[in-house]
């Protein structure tokens, strides 16, 4: 569990789910990310009274990703935008990894930055593979390079190179084009992406599937995200912190997850994060968080005998069959073979759904509330079985949670009312007074 | 003598006519291209330079083609070269408004995302804006050839080039024996020419406009 930092502190290190900031070179890709650091960053339109961005200060950490997430005219893109100057600062600076990029020749500098939109940007007249080698080649990259690139890239994102290389975006589904969209803004290696609410236009499930997605990517390139989203629960799900803005970008709250839900700074942040913020916590948690069990299994290829012997022999009376492949394919109880007459292809109930180790534990619920046997096969890569959580896992972890976020609340309160103890005592016998707490 | 052994007897006269129809049709339409889509690119961004260079555009049009020519021969002279301003001055209109409109209407969110990846001002208008903007600005091309092949049939009237000289020809010796045959050969080719022409454009966007946004 980890420890909010302190709000209004937002360099503090650790406390971040992902931090690993500039360690290691995981993955396919090389470069890691690096730390963004705005500074008194103000946008002002002439004519207008008000800017639209004003003293906006924050600093990203390496490796971190951080939404932006605030109602719409909040001024939450225009700050995302200036990040790569497509709208240039009125005032402010800006630096990345260190360098100061306020002065920085825009074109070089966007191309060292990813960047990705709604609705994907991709230009519809170049094949996918084209649209993904524009910023390599730009970068005049050798050809050669950039070819083997293009397929890496398709292959990150989860797309058959040999099927998808040539052709059209017309031709690709919203979530497909999604993809190739994160597959361009990521091509050229940038240590920092830029996402401005890129799933904002695909339906619930794709985007559901699209976040998860991101997740598993950041886990292996460990990129600095920055992700403008209005959508506070892909907020929660995606953001090792969250910077909820209100009007001219100013920041409300700038803090983990964890922290803005069970404690959020005041009437905006909590309006903002709505109703149902315990529900929400659970979108917080990962089923690699929690106890994965195991089970007795047989895959199809087993002689007869063995899967009934394991049947016999294991506690449970349920065993679950794996295909060929090591997917979860049926449940099988006790007397389903016999009734079946031995054969495997009538036996048993089929596997109706799985989760993956990265799933939210919402959406496990979701799965073990719709099963009827309450409980659900989880999957890692290629769909290959890794074990299985029932409804009292998912119950006890979700019990433990909201107990430890209310004894955090608890203690945070005490800390605070400690210290005002502490200040009125202090006042109260001069400058020698002591805080106890 | 009837068409046919008219035809039969001058080709070698109409061949060189249609010829050189042709040729200043379609040099004109080269120089019109290239001005109109300079004039789109220059204007374009902004609402009242595109404006105005469509309303220029429009008027030019409106000018009576005989009109043009008659007062373009005091400051040019005769022959080529008001056959050549004409025409291009007329061909412009058609490119210039279907380039201003093809490039205002490549999608903002395309803009942005050209600009975002790191793509200079002249690379956008290359590689995303002018291939985005093609289908419109080659309908303009065939629409302005469509038009030139009438009015440079006019330009015989200043003794420039092509089968306008044939019509004229006729006009002037209507009653005599081939008066008829001379019009009806030079209408009848310029009629042809705009076929060819068209068929030409129909190969050139099968083989310009990527199959991404092909209709």
């Amino acid at each position: 569990m980890p420890e909010p930092p302190d709000p209004g502190t937002p360099g503090a290190p650790g406390a971040s789910r992902d931090a690993t900031g500039t360690t290691g070179t995981t993955g396919t890709t090389g470069t890691t990310g690096a730390t963004i650091e705005l500074e008194s960053l103000t946008k002002r339109y002439p004519g207008t009274p008000q800017p639209a961005v004003d003293n906006v200060d924050m600093e990203i950490r390496a490796g971190e990703t951080v939404i932006l997430v605030g109602p719409s005219g909040c001024g939450k893109s225009t700050t995302l935008k200036m990040i790569n100057r497509l709208i240039e600062p009125s005032g402010g600076r800006i630096r990345i990894g260190g360098e100061d990029v306020t002065d920085m020749d825009p074109v070089r500098l966007r191309r060292q930055v990813g960047y990705a939109i709604q609705s994907s940007g991709l230009f519809p007249h170049m094949t996918v593979a084209q649209n993904i080698a524009l910023v390599p080649k730009m970068l005049r990259w050798p050809a050669a390079r950039v070819r083997a690139r293009v397929e890496e890239m398709l292959d990150l994102v989860g797309l058959d190179p040999g099927e998808f290389h040539g052709r059209y975006p017309r031709r690709l589904s919203g979530g497909q084009q999604q993809r190739v969209g994160v597959a361009r803004a990521l091509a050229a290696d940038p240590p920092v992406l830029l996402m401005d609410e890129p799933f904002g236009a695909v339906d619930p499930i794709t985007r559901d599937h699209l976040q998860d997605e991101l997740i598993r990517l950041q886990h292996e390139l460990h990129k600095t995200i920055v992700f403008v989203t209005h959508d506070f629960d892909e907020a929660i799900k995606l953001g090792d912190r969250i910077a909820v803005l209100r009007e001219r970008s100013h920041i409300a709250q700038f803090d983990t997850p964890e922290a803005i839900l069970t404690n959020p700074a005041d009437d905006f942040v909590s309006g903002f994060v709505g109703a149902g913020a315990a529900l929400k916590r659970l979108n917080l948690t990962r089923v690699r968080d929690v106890g994965i069990t195991d089970y007795p299994t047989v895959t199809v290829d087993d002689p007869l005998e063995r899967i009934f012997d394991l049947l016999r022999s294991s506690g449970s009376h349920e065993i679950l069959l794996l295909d060929r492949r090591r997917r979860p394919y049926k449940w099988l109880r006790r007397g389903d073979l016999m009734r079946a007459k031995g054969s495997l292809a009538r036996a048993g109930t089929l596997v109706s759904d799985t989760v993956t180790r990265d799933a939210t534990l919402r959406d496990a619920l979701e799965a073990v509330l719709t099963d009827s046997s309450g409980r659900v096969a989880v999957t890692g890569g290629r769909g290959a079985y890794e074990g299985v959580v029932d409804v009292e896992t998912l119950m006890n972890s979700v019990h433990e949670l909201m107990e430890a976020d209310r004894l955090e609340a608890m203690e945070a309160q005490h800390e605070l009312e400690g210290h005002r103890a502490g200040r009125t005592h202090a006042e109260q016998e001069g400058a020698g007074g002591v805080a106890d707490t | 003598m009837n068409f046919w052994e008219y035809l039969g007897n001058r080709h070698q006269q109409l061949l060189v006519d249609t010829y050189q129809h042709a040729s200043v049709v379609f040099q004109c339409m080269v120089a019109a291209t290239v001005i109109g889509v300079l004039i789109a690119v220059v204007t374009y961004r902004s609402d009242w330079a595109g404006n105005l260079a469509t309303t220029t555009t429009s008027t030019l049009l409106t000018v009576p083609s005989l009109a043009m020519i008659g007062l373009l021969i005091p400051v040019v002279g005769l022959g080529v070269p008001p056959t050549v301003i004409a025409l291009t001055l007329y061909g412009l209109l058609p490119i210039v408004r279907n380039a201003i409109v093809g490039l205002r209407g490549v999608d903002p969110a395309l803009v942005d995302a050209a600009t975002g990846i790191g793509m200079s001002r002249t690379a956008r208008l290359t590689r995303v804006e002018l291939p985005l903007a093609w289908p419109p600005i080659l309908t303009g091309i065939r629409v302005s050839t469509q038009m030139l092949m009438g009015i440079a049939a006019i330009a015989a009237y200043a003794s420039g080039p092509g089968l306008g000289n044939l019509i004229f020809r006729g006009i002037a010796s209507l009653g005599s024996s081939n008066a008829l045959n001379q019009v009806l050969a030079g209408t009848l080719l310029i009629v042809l020419l705009a076929l060819l022409f068209d068929a030409g454009y129909v190969l050139i966007g099968r083989l310009t406009i990527s199959r991404g946004i092909r209709a």
